[in-house]
């Protein structure tokens, strides 16, 4: 490619730079305050880690943490096994129906206050109680349409002649399955679930809507949305600052393993 | 061959049924529910009316979902301008640079849309750190009124959604061979023609799919209005929620999702359309 | 022949790399020139250089007499057909090929009318309305063509114009842009790796090695009288014998069977025979070269007198058919 001019190498250099402040600045901040000692924004005060050591001693947000760790985790498991079965099932099949790849779509584009509402008025049209169990079965909806994504963007590239060479050297399919085919998408398939597991924790209007009304079900979105309408506190920003630890280092691993989850 | 088509069925079986039961069957129920009447104490009356629907075109409804699209259509406007530069600066940085560029404008995206939209509370009330700022630089009046105003929405929205759109406007960009802006200045064209006749033209998919996608998600949106807006800007998605929280009308709630989703489906298809015609054809001068 | 084109001392360097490097060439009014070179020559970075997508460090490139160096491309007369042909995939043939005389703001009828003229000269007329992607490999070319050839450059710069057609058609697209260049009157450079090509299409081909000129000359010249071992051994086949330090190089058609008078002979043994239609391929395994000789006889020739794979031969030339290089 012919070499830009310097001046717009530079301006195009500085645009950039301008929107990753825009996009960082707000967290950067949230961030530092958590780390301040009088945990206002009005003064820095010192470095201190007291805030964590708060959240640490709140029941509520313990309990909330340990229900969301049971949501994502036992909502991904789920959505990994039936996305990949899914994933492999489309792409093995010849034809490919406009009304499937809609259905299989739908979940990631559906706006989540429809999803959310439709889905707590199933349930109670159902009379089914509702609480952790329902919050589970409805993050695998959006779960498992991701994870089938993330596994046949992998499948499509996939050399199937591989599989076939098993098949021809006297593997059954199922072996074919476990020691073939599995292995090579085993990076596609831990990415989508590592990205469903984000998803999930991180989830917070259908959670609200089909969680039900014991405060035993309450998630640390639910939490977090509940204490920011408090106002702000530095107890949230610690608490911000955990969160979004653990999905980016979610996502960066994701990423590792499956180059392009995220980003091409 | 029918052997391997039933495989495959067989394999989509578990997940097909999961989604049929837990998105197409509650979805199918809202839309049935949008045709009941509201009981007197809450609750649903079943039998049929269009009421819900007629409700949606009161002028105090019209106006909120006129209101929601024009929050909505200023944030995926400035969402756009924005994104669409940041993807081609990223598109023109070194190869080799592009993916990390990418990925670190994506990341925010993923992480916690509460918190992100929590961020903004912080930079933006009475005593926050914008107002910190002007007090620094010598400002001594009143703390301005930033946050729980459209402007304070519109910044939240188009925060929470920019990275997708950078993401949607970077695909078509990064695959754009280089050599047509080059054959276009070639043939005589100058920097500006060659964007406005090449360059957009060829992208404008992917603006499209990133500008239908911030829309939607916009005019539904429940969080910022909420929280950046303080419930003095009523959206679409505020009114849903009331619904069904607070006010316990469900069958008119359930007309707005249709209402939301209706919208959604319609722009998609446009978008669609737009793009098969891109593909298609594209009248050129010669015609006349 | 008055020249038209003269590139005096262009260097371009990126980074450490020495593309071109202090190089100089004219190519005249009319003429179809080849630049032949290994990837990595700098035969492309010069093509850019000329098209004005890339600039010189140093010299001057001088088109008509006016330095154009640092004029941007699309201000020069000169234009290039692109290796991967670049063209617009949103727009129909006539669209792409309207799409540089829009540039000039020509009015639309005489728009229409070159359009119109060039389409019937590369036979396009029928996938006028048609869109790239329906076109095949060899109507693509031609459209690409036309696109340049319709601006009327006084310069058309092709990047391996061919490259990319199966060998069928690449052998009557060689004939076809011979005609065309005939036809529009206008000179042409290409760019190729293919001596074969070169050696058909070109009125004069300029050999390049680590952006140096290492040869300029006609087909005739380049093949019979190449200047450098490198030269000689790029151009077609060639065997090389080492003798006292130096190389003897000699053609393959040079060397005859069982000659009656020869001022060489030499004995070996047939280790491979290829027949190719018009003619016949033998190795010939002698004491003179590690590599079997390569011989190249006419069928006649070859039904004179049949050798076959293991027969011993005896092989000889004449000085004047030999090139001696001390390199």
């Amino acid at each position: 490619m012919a070499e830009r001019p310097l001046a717009t190498r530079r301006s195009l250099a500085a645009l950039l730079a301008a929107v990753f402040a825009f996009l960082y600045i707000p967290i950067g901040v949230l961030v530092a305050l958590s780390f301040n000692e009088g945990g206002l924004p009005t003064a820095w005060t010192g470095f201190s880690v007291k805030w964590y050591g708060a959240l640490l001693s709140n029941g509520d947000i313990l309990s909330a943490a340990g229900n969301t760790l049971i949501v994502g985790a036992v909502s991904t498991l789920i959505a990994t096994v039936l996305g990949t079965l899914l994933a492999l099932g489309i792409e093995t099949r010849r034809r490919k129906g406009r009304a499937l790849e809609a259905l299989v779509f739908a979940p990631m584009i559906i706006p989540d206050i429809v999803l959310a509402i439709a889905l707590l008025s199933f349930f109670s049209l159902l009379k089914l109680p509702m609480g952790l169990h329902t919050i589970i079965v409805s993050h695998v909806v959006f779960n498992l349409a991701f994870v089938s994504a993330v596994v046949r963007a992998r499948l499509k590239t996939f050399d199937w002649s591989v599989a076939e060479a098993s098949l021809d050297l006297g593997a059954s399919a199922f072996t074919t399955f476990r020691r073939v085919t599995l292995p090579l998408i085993l990076p596609a398939v831990v990415a989508g679930a590592l990205l469903a597991f984000t998803l999930s924790i991180d989830e917070f209007i259908i959670a609200f809507f089909t969680a039900g009304a014991g405060r035993s079900s309450v998630t640390l979105p639910m939490q977090i949305f509940a204490m920011i309408r408090f106002g702000v506190t530095p107890e949230i920003n610690a608490l911000a600052t955990l969160v979004m630890i653990v999905s980016v280092t979610a996502l960066t691993l994701s990423q590792r393993l499956n180059k392009g989850v995220i980003a091409p | 061959m029918n052997a391997s088509n039933a495989r495959s069925t067989a394999l989509m079986a578990p997940a097909l049924a999961w989604l049929t039961a837990l998105m197409v069957i509650p979805c199918g129920l809202i839309l049935a529910l949008g045709f009941f009447r509201r009981g007197i104490y809450g609750g649903i009356e079943y039998s049929f009316t269009l009421e819900n629907f007629a409700l949606l075109l009161d002028p105090l409804y019209a106006g909120i979902f006129l209101t929601s699209a024009r929050i909505a259509g200023t944030a995926t406007l400035i969402a756009v301008v924005i994104g669409y530069a940041a993807a081609y600066a990223i598109a023109a940085a070194p190869r080799h640079r592009q993916p990390l560029l990418l990925f670190l404008a994506v990341l925010p995206f993923w992480s916690n849309y509460l918190i992100r939209t929590y961020a903004w509370i912080v930079l933006l009330n009475r005593e926050g750190l914008i107002t910190q700022f002007l007090r620094m630089m010598g400002y001594e009046g009143e703390p301005p009124s930033l946050l729980y105003t459209e402007g304070a929405v519109i910044v939240g929205l188009v925060y929470n959604y920019l990275p997708f759109v950078i993401l949607a406007c970077y695909a078509p960009l990064s695959r754009l061979n280089p050599e047509l802006a080059e054959a276009s200045r070639d043939l005589g064209a100058s920097a500006f023609t060659t964007f406005r006749r090449v360059i957009l033209p060829m992208t404008l998919h992917g603006i499209a799919a990133g500008a239908v996608f911030v829309f939607v998600l916009s005019i539904g949106n429940f969080i910022t209005p909420a929280l950046l807006g303080g419930g003095r800007f009523q959206m679409i998605g505020n009114l849903i929620y009331a619904q069904f929280l607070t006010a316990n009308d469900w069958p008119f709630g359930a007309a707005l999702s249709m209402a939301l989703i209706a919208i959604m489906l319609g722009l998609l298809t446009l978008q669609a359309m737009a793009a098969e015609k891109g593909a298609g054809e594209r009248r050129e001068v010669l015609d006349g | 022949m008055t020249t038209l084109l003269s590139i005096d001392g262009v260097t371009k360097r990126f980074g450490r790399v020495t593309a071109v490097d202090r190089l100089s060439l004219d190519i005249r009014e009319n003429e179809f020139f080849a630049l032949l070179g290994a990837s990595g020559s700098g035969k492309t970075t010069l093509l850019r250089m000329l098209a004005g997508f890339e600039t010189p460090e140093e010299g001057a490139i001088c088109l008509d007499g006016a330095d154009i160096a640092h004029v941007p491309p699309n201000r020069r007369p000169v234009n290039l057909m692109f290796q991967s042909y670049a063209l617009f995939p949103h727009m129909t043939v006539e669209g792409n090929i309207a799409y540089g005389l829009e540039m000039e703001r020509l009015p639309r009828a005489e728009i229409a009318t070159r359009v119109g003229e060039i389409m019937e000269i590369t036979e396009l007329s029928q996938m006028a309305r048609r869109k790239p992607d329906q076109l095949s490999g060899g109507q693509r070319q031609r459209v690409a063509l036309a696109r340049a050839l319709v601006k009327r450059p006084r310069l058309l710069l092709l990047d391996e114009p061919l490259g990319a057609l199966d060998k069928k058609l690449r052998a009557a697209m060689q004939l076809e842009l011979k005609r065309l260049q005939d036809e529009v009157g206008i000179t042409f450079i290409v760019v190729t790796h293919d001596q074969e090509e070169a050696l058909v299409m070109a009125d004069r081909i300029a050999i390049l090695k680590d952006g140096r000129l290492l040869q300029v000359g006609t087909p005739h010249e380049v093949y019979e009288a190449p200047a450098s071992r490198y030269a000689a051994d790029f151009i077609g086949v060639m065997n090389f014998i080492n003798s006292a330090g130096r190389t003897i190089a000699i053609r393959p058609e040079r060397i005859r069977l069982f000659p009656d008078t020869a001022d060489r002979t030499v004995e070996g043994r047939v280790t491979a025979r290829a027949y190719h239609g018009l003619d016949l391929m033998l190795h010939v395994a002698t004491g003179l070269s590690p590599t079997p000789l390569v011989v190249r006889l006419t069928a006649e020739a070859a039904d004179r007198r049949p050798v076959a794979q293991g027969d011993t031969v005896t092989l000889g030339w004449n000085d004047a058919d030999t090139r001696t290089f001390t390199d």
